[in-house]
């Protein structure tokens, strides 16, 4: 593996001057003739009404040079920091460096995470937003045991979140249960409603597969709608109740858990249970996945992404496969659901449209397909960096959607693009995302 | 039809619309011996493959898998993965597929999903790490070191599937349907774009995976020479229909088995043959 790969290393080493110039050159061209219309002519009524129209020459060729100069820095930066596997113009030593932060970026994570509470805790806009990047966290890790393990391209995955949330609202609404009864009860309401998704999808693959669910999600949004005698209609479930610490409330009053200590109370208590509840989900859901990666059934969903038919030679039996990977991926969505209705105290179809599928599948695609630690990263970068834009105004959307195109230049296939083996004998070593399958089906 | 045979072969057809692919096919394959099925291109083998190992369900005829407690399975009333799963049948492709994304060690443990699925009990066991999974996942692992170590790739066993060299991913894909503990071993063109050093290290494989697993194997083979070195008994194949049966060396006398390959007459093969004699 080594020899045959210190060879194009050497060749690689200066970058074609003549190919970045000419790509520049051509894109400059395409800019050009694009924009010579929408920027440097400009149209306006005349003072009698008559068309009349001002040239802005000096805005185009700014706008010409911009992207002269991106386009050779983005070749640039596409050379030096290719997708995984490809030879680098990196430094060995930055390479190292990158290689032990890399490693580190884990463990470092989660124990900032764990310590958001303690650092910010007069600080109610950090901590709500962590409790939001954390539902997305959980709601992309339990997507992608669907689609990043299974392959299975689901874009109606809010379905599950919707059935989850609904499931905790009516339940606690209408029989006075309590969070913690109800969390297993969604969790196992949407698994149900997985395996119900998944037995006509059984035999569909890719643009077909994705259309079915996508229907699948509108079809459980609308019933939602419809259904005005259960769910209320478009006016929502509210006063959902809030959970309980083992059954102590946490309110001001005398039984409250902050009386029970002998704390003053303060609403932030509740923000900050609510926050380590959801990191504990998403811990799980983690955990879970983990394991199941490690398991039979794991590799199995894994070996159905790489080839289906090779699977079926080896008696595996794809449709309990695939049902599985639908019912687990649905259950994780359920609890997030539950976590989402008990926080919100209210919730309406309103919040479970098609956009949030979108996004939970952007967190999955960005982060890397089948990568725990490249969805929470992406999760992160997406709530939370839109949330950091939020001081560009108008331009948010722009800044945003660049910082995607960005990342897919030098990133392909996602934030971390390589697989980790289950199993090895001697070393595990990252496999290359070249090899590695989407999925068809 | 007598106890010595592991599959039966019984008036096999196989249509795809107008076009007759297998027509009115018999054989036995031996338990414990090699059987070669050949044929020019396009003669129809792989459809008796896929007939054979549930890919397609056949127009006509029955194939019945005879196992050594006495076990008689009706091939053609099974589908999909429980060939592989119930009636022990495995198979490997004629263009390899692996799982190219996965390691060579995680191709084999994939192999024994059936036995693992129980031993995780259903996952359950699995997920709680319960000490009766981890001694089957450890008996796995052996069983996947064994079988690397026999195809010489077990200092690679740690590499991706997709990047090993031709030959090897050719010798993974036969280790990786032994790991399903097979009686029967069907293979499609093993030998396909291997050198002339490579096909003699299959066939030693071949050889050794009948006489020390008692695997019975049944192959689909162009290169001549593995065929005639290793099998016991050969079928030959031409448009659909059997046209010779027997031990290699009257296979490679037989003048209509020439003729099939030179796409003459038989009268034509014949003298050919008496000139060169």
């Amino acid at each position: 593996m080594t020899a045959p790969a210190a060879e194009p290393k050497l060749a690689s080493r200066a970058p074609d001057v003549a190919f970045i110039f000419k790509k520049a050159l051509i894109s400059a061209l395409v800019a050009l003739v694009l924009f010579s219309l929408m920027i440097g002519i400009r149209t306006e009524a005349g003072p009698a009404g008559q068309l009349i129209y001002l040239t802005r020459f000096g805005e185009l060729a700014a706008v010409v040079a911009a992207v002269f100069g991106g386009s050779i820095v983005v070749e640039l930066l596409r050379q030096w920091w290719g997708p995984v596997g490809t030879i680098r113009i990196v430094p060995p030593s930055v390479q190292r460096t990158l290689a032990v932060a890399r490693r580190a970026i884990a463990p470092v994570l989660l124990i900032f995470t764990f310590l958001v509470p303690v650092i910010f805790y007069d600080q109610r806009y950090i901590l709500d937003l962590g409790i939001l990047v954390l539902t997305y966290v959980m709601l992309g890790w339990g997507l992608n045991v669907v689609v990043g393990l299974a392959g299975l391209l689901d874009l109606g995955y809010v379905a599950f979140y919707a059935v989850g949330a609904y499931s905790y609202a009516l339940l606690a609404t209408n029989f006075g249960l309590s969070f913690w009864v109800c969390l297993p009860m969604a969790g196992i309401l949407a698994a149900f409603w997985g395996v119900l998704l998944g037995f006509p999808v059984l035999r569909l693959r890719g643009d077909y597969l994705a259309i079915v669910t996508l229907a699948f999600g509108e079809i459980i949004r609308l019933v939602i709608i419809n259904w005005q005698s259960l769910t209320g209609g478009p006016n929502g479930v509210s006063s959902i109740p809030r959970p309980s610490f083992f059954g102590i409330p946490l309110t001001p009053g005398d039984d409250g858990l902050a009386a029970k200590l002998g704390i003053e109370f303060s609403p932030t208590h509740r923000i900050v249970f609510l926050f380590y509840i959801i990191l504990a989900l998403a811990l799980l859901t983690n955990w879970v996945t983990i394991r199941l990666r490690r398991l039979p059934i794991g590799r199995a969903w894994e070996a159905l992404r790489e080839d289906e038919v090779a699977c079926r030679a080896l008696g595996i039996n794809t449709t309990t496969t695939k049902l599985t990977a639908f019912a687990t991926g649905a259950m994780f969505g359920g609890f997030a659901g539950a976590f989402f209705a008990t926080r919100q105290g209210f919730i309406s179809p309103e919040s479970f449209t098609f956009q949030e599928s979108a996004l939970v599948l952007a967190i999955v695609v960005l982060g890397g397909m089948g990568s725990q630690l490249g969805v929470a990263l992406a999760a992160l970068t997406m709530i939370g960096g839109f949330e950091l834009f939020r001081g560009l105004d108008q331009y948010r959307m722009l800044v945003f959607g660049l910082a995607m195109v960005l990342l897919m230049i030098w990133r392909p296939r996602g934030l971390i693009g390589h697989r980790a083996p289950t199993v090895f004998l001697q070393h595990s070593q990252a496999i290359s995302s070249d090899l590695v399958k989407e999925g068809h089906g | 039809m007598n106890g010595k045979s592991i599959l039966t072969v019984d008036h096999l057809s196989m249509r795809f619309g107008g076009i007759v692919a297998v027509s009115d096919l018999s054989f036995d394959a031996e338990r414990g011996k090699i059987t070669a099925l050949i044929g020019p291109n396009g003669a129809g083998k792989t459809t008796v493959f896929n007939c054979i190992t549930g890919f397609y369900k056949p127009t006509l005829g029955a194939m019945r898998m005879t196992h050594l407690d006495g076990r008689a399975i009706q091939l053609e009333r099974l589908n999909d993965f429980r060939i592989s799963k119930l009636a022990k049948v495995a198979r490997t492709f004629q263009n390899i597929r692996l799982f190219p994304g996965m390691t060579a060690l995680e191709n084999l443990m994939v192999a024994q999903h059936n036995a693992l699925m129980l031993a995780s009990g259903l996952t359950f066991l699995g997920l709680i790490g319960a000490p009766s999974w981890r001694t089957a996942e450890k008996r796995a692992i052996d069983l996947a070191r064994l079988w690397l170590d026999r195809i010489g790739l077990i200092d690679r066993a740690d590499d991706a599937a997709g990047n090993l060299p031709y030959g090897d991913q050719r010798r993974l894909e036969i280790a990786r349907a032994m790991c399903t503990e097979p009686a029967l071993l069907c293979l499609d063109e093993p030998a396909a774009g291997l050198n002339a050093r490579e096909s003699a290290a299959l066939s030693e494989l071949l050889l050794s995976i009948r006489t020390d697993h008692g695997t019975s194997i049944l192959l689909i083979e162009h290169d001549m020479s593995v065929v005639m070195e290793i099998s016991d008994h050969v079928v030959v194949m031409d448009y659909g229909v059997k046209i010779a049966e027997g031990t290699p060396q009257d296979i490679r006398d037989d003048p209509k088995v020439i003729a099939a390959y030179l796409g003459a007459d038989e009268e034509e093969a014949i003298a050919v043959m008496e000139s060169g004699t």
